[in-house]
């Protein structure tokens, strides 16, 4: 029983990284239709973000944690704006597949890029908040695993009043389920979808830091497997669906944690992905996802 | 109050417009009518800014918005309820209304513009915590049309108000767009397939064919018209 509850929480908290980066995927997705593959390099800069900044903050305190944190989802909120701004607007209006093709580029121009500035060797990244393990019954619970749950918690009920909550939030409800009805009450779409990216990029930052904190070394192509999770767990959830998001990464990190824990440990990545198959047969459009019969 | 002037507008190689051309007078209600494929729509949408035209240009109160994205027309006071209502499916009646709104920033105006829409659609009011998509067609379009109100427009266009909704309910439907023109002013500029019904409640109307502006004039006189009677009308004699 500890040992089942040792292993939930751990694969909660790496579902909860997951989950932050699938937001990503799925809001871009909401407003824009197609994958920006460049997510999970975002999600790599984030964590590089941190790595910089926290030479700058005391080490192991909150309020330095915190300041780095915020830090690096404002330099990736910037970035996955920058990134929309040059790369995906001047293909508004041009077939799916060619945005998909740019984000693929984009994807690989960072990582490279990311080689290039940061070098390809592995580094060691910082303890920029204060470690801890905590001993609840039989459970050794370390306080970066609840600082993940924490963070990941309060960012999702944020993105949820915004989403829910607010006029910039409604408007991306709207340019989601109808790019030009929103146009028609005056919503300057390209301001929305900005917005989308800034906001999914902030998110992913997020989860660089807390990925990078549990998993303590980072390098360019750090968010290559991470980040096909996320995106797994985003079609897992119904893509476009935000709460599906948050629920397919939970899930996905909580599977995957368990058959890593137990004889088939090798085969984690093969299961999880197994079950992706298994529930996308059964539930084509996810698990909170709708399928929207298209009218023509 | 809008002057549009040898619009051309094409799709790739397939041209929609061909040089249509036409004058909407303030407080009007004038009407567009014509087959499927005439250009109605496109028309629309290209007033609306939704499409660029070739060529061509569109005044609206004696400025030009030829060239202008879509949301800063809205932001003239000029609104588009667009064809098959485009309602926000999955946003509520009440967050579609506030989407109208939009642009405004005054509260008690928008609580005021709410509550004239309430005034003209009481079923709104009913329905206020509704999923949009829930609705039937007639209530969808009567959102539409008040999402419309909702950003305090000067010019209304509605494309086909009456497609899709129950028989009992175009006649409401209609009657409420007459008042809106009557008691607020508005000029409306109606798309409409059922001619019949458009050329009653409007005072101009152009037929539209292929692209081209075929046949203008007060509407009273061509719904006497032979000709369009036996195009657009289903024959028959003057009754």
């Amino acid at each position: 029983m500890t040992e089942f509850l040792q292993q939930l929480l751990n694969g909660i908290s790496l579902g909860a990284i997951y989950a932050l980066i699938a937001l990503g995927y799925t809001m871009v997705y909401g407003v824009l239709r197609f994958i920006n593959f460049a997510h999970s390099d975002v999600f790599m800069v984030g964590a590089f973000a941190g790595y910089y900044l926290g030479r700058h903050v005391p080490a192991g305190t909150i309020a330095g944690g915190l300041a780095v944190m915020l830090g690096a989802m404002v330099i990736c909120a910037i970035l996955g704006m920058t990134i929309e701004r040059l790369a995906y607007r001047p293909l508004r209006g041009a077939p799916t597949l060619n945005v998909l093709i740019t984000a693929i580029g984009v994807s690989l121009f960072l990582e490279y890029t990311g080689q290039l500035i940061f070098g390809a060797t592995p580094r060691t990244f910082p303890q920029i908040f204060p470690v801890t393990t905590v001993q609840i019954g039989g459970l050794s619970v370390s306080s970066n695993q609840l600082l993940v749950i924490g963070v990941a918690l309060v960012l999702m009920i944020g993105l949820q009043l915004i989403v829910f909550r607010t006029r910039i939030g409604t408007a991306m409800r709207a340019v989601s389920l109808n790019p030009n009805a929103a146009r028609l009450v005056g919503v300057n779409n390209d301001v929305v979808i900005s917005f989308t990216f800034g906001l999914g990029s902030a998110l992913a930052a997020a989860g660089g830091i807390l990925y990078a904190m549990n998993y303590p070394s980072i390098d360019p192509l750090m968010g290559v497997m991470p980040g096909l999770k996320a995106f797994v767990a985003a079609i897992l959830g119904g893509i476009g669906n935000i709460p599906g998001a948050a629920l397919g990464g939970l899930l996905l990190g909580t599977v995957e944690t368990f058959v890593a824990g137990s004889a088939f440990s090798t085969y984690k990545d093969a299961i999880a992905f197994a079950i992706l198959i298994v529930i996308l047969l059964f539930r084509p459009a996810g698990l909170l996802g709708r399928f929207v019969a298209e009218k023509v | 109050m809008l002057t549009v002037s040898d619009l051309h507008v094409s799709y790739g190689a397939i041209n929609a417009l061909s040089g249509v051309s036409f004058t909407i007078p303030q407080g009007a209600i004038v009407t567009l009518i014509g087959g499927n494929g005439a250009g109605k729509t496109t028309t629309l949408r290209t007033i609306s800014g939704l499409l660029r035209p070739r060529s061509g240009s569109i005044l609206f109160r004696g400025e030009s918005i030829t060239t202008l994205p879509a949301h800063t027309i809205v932001a003239r006071g000029l609104c588009h309820v667009p064809e098959g209502r485009m309602v926000f499916a999955n946003l509520s009646v009440d967050e579609n209304l506030s989407m109208g709104a939009y642009l405004l920033r005054d509260r008690e105006r928008i609580a005021r513009n709410r509550e004239f829409v309430f005034g003209v659609f009481p079923r709104l009011k009913e329905r206020l915590r509704q999923t949009a998509g829930t609705l039937s067609g007639g209530e969808q379009q009567m959102l539409a049309i008040g999402r419309a109100l909702m950003g305090d427009p000067t010019f209304l266009m509605l494309d086909e108000p009456s497609l899709g909704i129950a028989p009992r309910l175009i006649a409401t439907i209609f009657e409420k767009i007459v008042e809106i023109n009557r008691s607020q002013g508005i000029t409306i500029l109606l798309v409409e397939q059922n001619a019949n019904l458009a050329l009653e409640v409007s005072s101009q109307a152009y037929v539209l064919e292929t692209g081209r502006v075929v046949m203008q004039g007060p509407s009273a006189e061509l719904r006497d018209d032979p000709q369009l009677r036996a195009t657009y009308l289903g024959g028959g004699p003057v009754t």
